[in-house]
């Protein structure tokens, strides 16, 4: 069964249509990348998912549920979670509290709690920091725990947004352009990091424009320009479509 | 550069004798010369204070100067954070404790105001310095707390401890009320619809005579009590005891103080906590990251509005008298320099500068007239000089830092 469903979506900014009636499924167990060049629309393809905007038309089905119309937090509870292009920290929480706040969803204690410090709550606030401890230890960042989030180089940071958006025990990750600002040691570390997340049993569906990466983790790729999906299959099989080439050409060059 | 800022420091001074002299030279008719240029030469000192720093500092005079100091401050910091904090706890509590017993009533009273301006510090630092959303209108929650408790003690004769939660509800509301439609605004439009709220609540209990009696205010309410068993010959029966002496009052309101500290700090590092901090911070990052968002900020308003309803309630059993002119827009000032001088999301910080606030304006009572003006220099000092605070959190001190940096890299 397919887990995350878009069906017929458009999206208009005023005059701009940013995307254009599309179809698309992210596969159980799969990594599922976007391509396109640059506006063609993918972040926008996040946003209407992870409801940051609402779709002028068209349906968003999460294992068969609808997403329409749910904020945001909402997505995330129901196992969306997601990194942004732009990477967005907390940056004055130190490494472990940008986990724990991750965890927020996955937990309940209150206001009426927190001020009267139950037990309920001082074992929940265990739970959340060994929880935390043990993403930070997935992703190799559990040295760097008391550190604030803006002191960690460029590759630590995004592994650290990965890790805030894992904390939320995601079904489905949503990765937008993870390699950005990568050098090549660091992209290859990040191949091999998605391919283990996926083998926890999450699907990924993954925007990137470093091609090597691309290439060499997706399970299926759809490809994106003008917000309209202009060619969809694997690696292989988009490698060798000429519409492709040529859309990459035609807004000037392969990236 | 020394001499544009020469320029700026001639500029300022001429506009501010534009502004100063009118205003405090005319207290009557005629032209009061020497007051009014003392108080502009004070403001004019001041400026070329800051203006021989930033030479100093241009120089690098300064520079050497920190330098050579820095291992002294280094050492005093060191010897300073080497005793537990529990240590520094204790002794301020102490102090609080031993306080009423070696001064007089006067002092007990500022002692009183000042318990009162750390609640309403802390209460208010949930909102501005933990979720970052800017209040101008808190005294309005402190309002309804005292009028909460006046009206149900006057009409239906509830105690004070009965009065309080049901404050506390009445606070919650009132939060939720102007939380609501602020939920997704921000900065000044954010100042102005809660500046706004303050003025329509005060406006509200000064024109709805009926049941406020107006500018008069209300009187008569009772002391809170404390009502204890005790055995006597004819076996056990209730004593009921009315905190009526100053000191009495000074106790209920520190405990009311303690109790808002431990809250606010259990509050500060639990789940909600965190929240918070992640919403002043990123409120897309946290809503993406699976934090409902306008929830929390409706429960941020809501909390800081019921720790200030609490002390309200507490304020008028105290006076046993209470009236619109207590809850000026000046008040919701005051508490918002309070957090701003102690440090945006910082406990110490708060209580330092409520204890420096309310004692301030009683050493330098002729002064009274140029509060507001002191209140503003004084902000904007502290804006130049030492943004975070004066104890700033750790956290805030970080990102102001980062600020910093990002500018310097940039230029
Ligand atoms: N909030 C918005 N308002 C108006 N236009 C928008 C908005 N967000 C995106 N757009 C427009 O929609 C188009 C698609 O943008 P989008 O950010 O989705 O592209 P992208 O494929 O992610 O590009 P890149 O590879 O550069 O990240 C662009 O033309 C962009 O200007
Ligand atoms: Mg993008």
């Amino acid at each position: 069964m397919a887990e995350l469903l878009l069906k017929n979506i458009t999206m208009k900014f005023g005059g701009l249509l940013a995307v254009d009636n599309l179809d698309l499924e992210v596969p159980s167990g799969k990594i599922l990348s976007l391509i396109g060049p640059n506006g063609a629309g993918k972040t926008t393809v996040f946003n209407l998912i992870t409801g940051v905007y609402k779709p002028t038309e068209g349906t968003i089905t999460y294992n068969g549920k609808t997403l329409n119309g749910l904020h945001s937090n909402k997505v995330v509870s129901r196992g969306i979670a997601r990194t942004f292009q732009n990477i967005r920290l907390f940056n004055s929480m130190t490494v472990l509290e940008n986990v724990q706040v991750g965890l927020h969803c996955r937990t309940k204690s209150g206001a009426i709690r927190a001020l009267l410090n139950t037990p309920f709550l001082v074992r929940e606030e265990k739970e959340i920091e060994d929880k935390a401890m043990a993403v930070l230890e997935f992703l190799g960042l559990e040295s760097f725990r008391n550190d604030y989030a803006s002191n960690l180089d460029y590759g630590n940071q995004r592994r650290l947004e990965i890790a805030r958006a894992l904390a939320t025990k995601p079904g489905t990750l949503l990765l937008d352009e993870p390699a950005a600002g990568m050098n090549p040691k660091e992209t290859a570390d990040l191949m091999d990091l998605i391919l283990k997340i996926r083998d926890t049993g999450l699907d990924i569906f993954l925007v990137e424009h470093d091609m090597r990466l691309v290439m060499g983790i997706s399970d299926m790729i759809t490809v994106l320009d003008y917000g309209q999906k202009i060619a969809e299959g694997t690696p292989k099989e988009i490698q060798n479509n000429e519409t492709v080439i040529e859309a990459y050409l035609g807004s000037g060059g392969k990236k | 550069m020394v001499q544009s800022d020469l320029k700026k420091f001639f500029t300022y001074s001429f506009f501010l004798g534009i502004l100063i002299l009118p205003l405090v030279g005319f207290a009557t008719t005629t032209f009061d010369a020497p007051r009014a240029f003392t108080v502009w030469g004070v403001f004019v000192a001041i400026l070329a204070f800051g203006l021989i720093i930033k030479v100093i500092r241009h120089s690098g005079g300064y520079k050497n100067l920190s330098d050579s100091l820095a291992p002294i401050h280094k050492q005093i910091k060191d010897k300073l954070t080497a005793v537990p904090a529990k240590y520094y706890i204790l002794a301020l509590l102490a102090f609080a404790v031993i306080y009423p017993m070696a001064t007089n009533r006067y002092l007990v009273d500022v002692g009183i105001t000042c318990l009162i301006y750390i609640v309403l510090g802390l209460g208010l630092n949930i909102v501005v310095g933990l979720a970052g959303l800017l209040d101008l209108g808190y005294i309005a929650f402190y309002a309804v707390g005292a009028y909460s408790y006046s009206l149900l003690n006057l009409n239906f004769g509830i105690p004070f401890w009965f009065c309080i939660p049901i404050g506390i509800a009445f606070g919650c509301i009132a939060g939720c009320i102007i939380g609501y439609p602020t939920l997704k605004m921000r900065g000044d439009y954010l100042a102005i619809v809660t500046m706004g709220f303050g003025e329509i609540i005060r406006l509200m209990l000064n024109n709805w005579d009926k049941l406020t009696a107006g500018p008069n205010g209300l009187y008569g309410m009772a002391k809170p009590a404390l009502v204890y068993p005790s055995i006597t010959d004819g076996g056990l029966t209730w004593v009921t005891f009315h905190l009526k002496s100053l000191e009495a009052l000074y106790f209920l309101a520190l405990a009311i103080a303690v109790l808002t500290v431990v809250g606010v700090r259990r509050l500060d590092r639990s789940r909600i906590g965190r929240a918070w901090v992640a919403i002043r911070e990123d409120e897309v990052a946290a809503e993406l990251s699976g934090v409902p968002t306008m929830w929390l900020k409706l429960l941020a308003y809501a909390l800081g509005a019921s720790f200030a309803s609490v002390v309200g309630g507490f304020f008028a059993a105290k006076l046993s008298y209470t009236n619109p002119n207590f809850f000026i827009f000046m008040e919701s000032c005051i508490v918002l320099c309070i957090v701003v001088l102690g440090g945006v999301g910082s406990t110490p910080g708060v209580i330092v500068a409520a204890v420096i606030l309310s004692a301030v304006p009683e050493i330098f009572r002729e002064l009274q007239n140029y509060r507001m003006l002191a209140f503003g220099a004084a902000m904007a000092a502290m804006m130049v000089l030492r943004p975070e605070g004066l104890i700033p959190a750790t956290r805030r001190k970080r990102e102001l830092h980062a600020a910093e940096q990002h500018q310097h890299e940039e230029s």
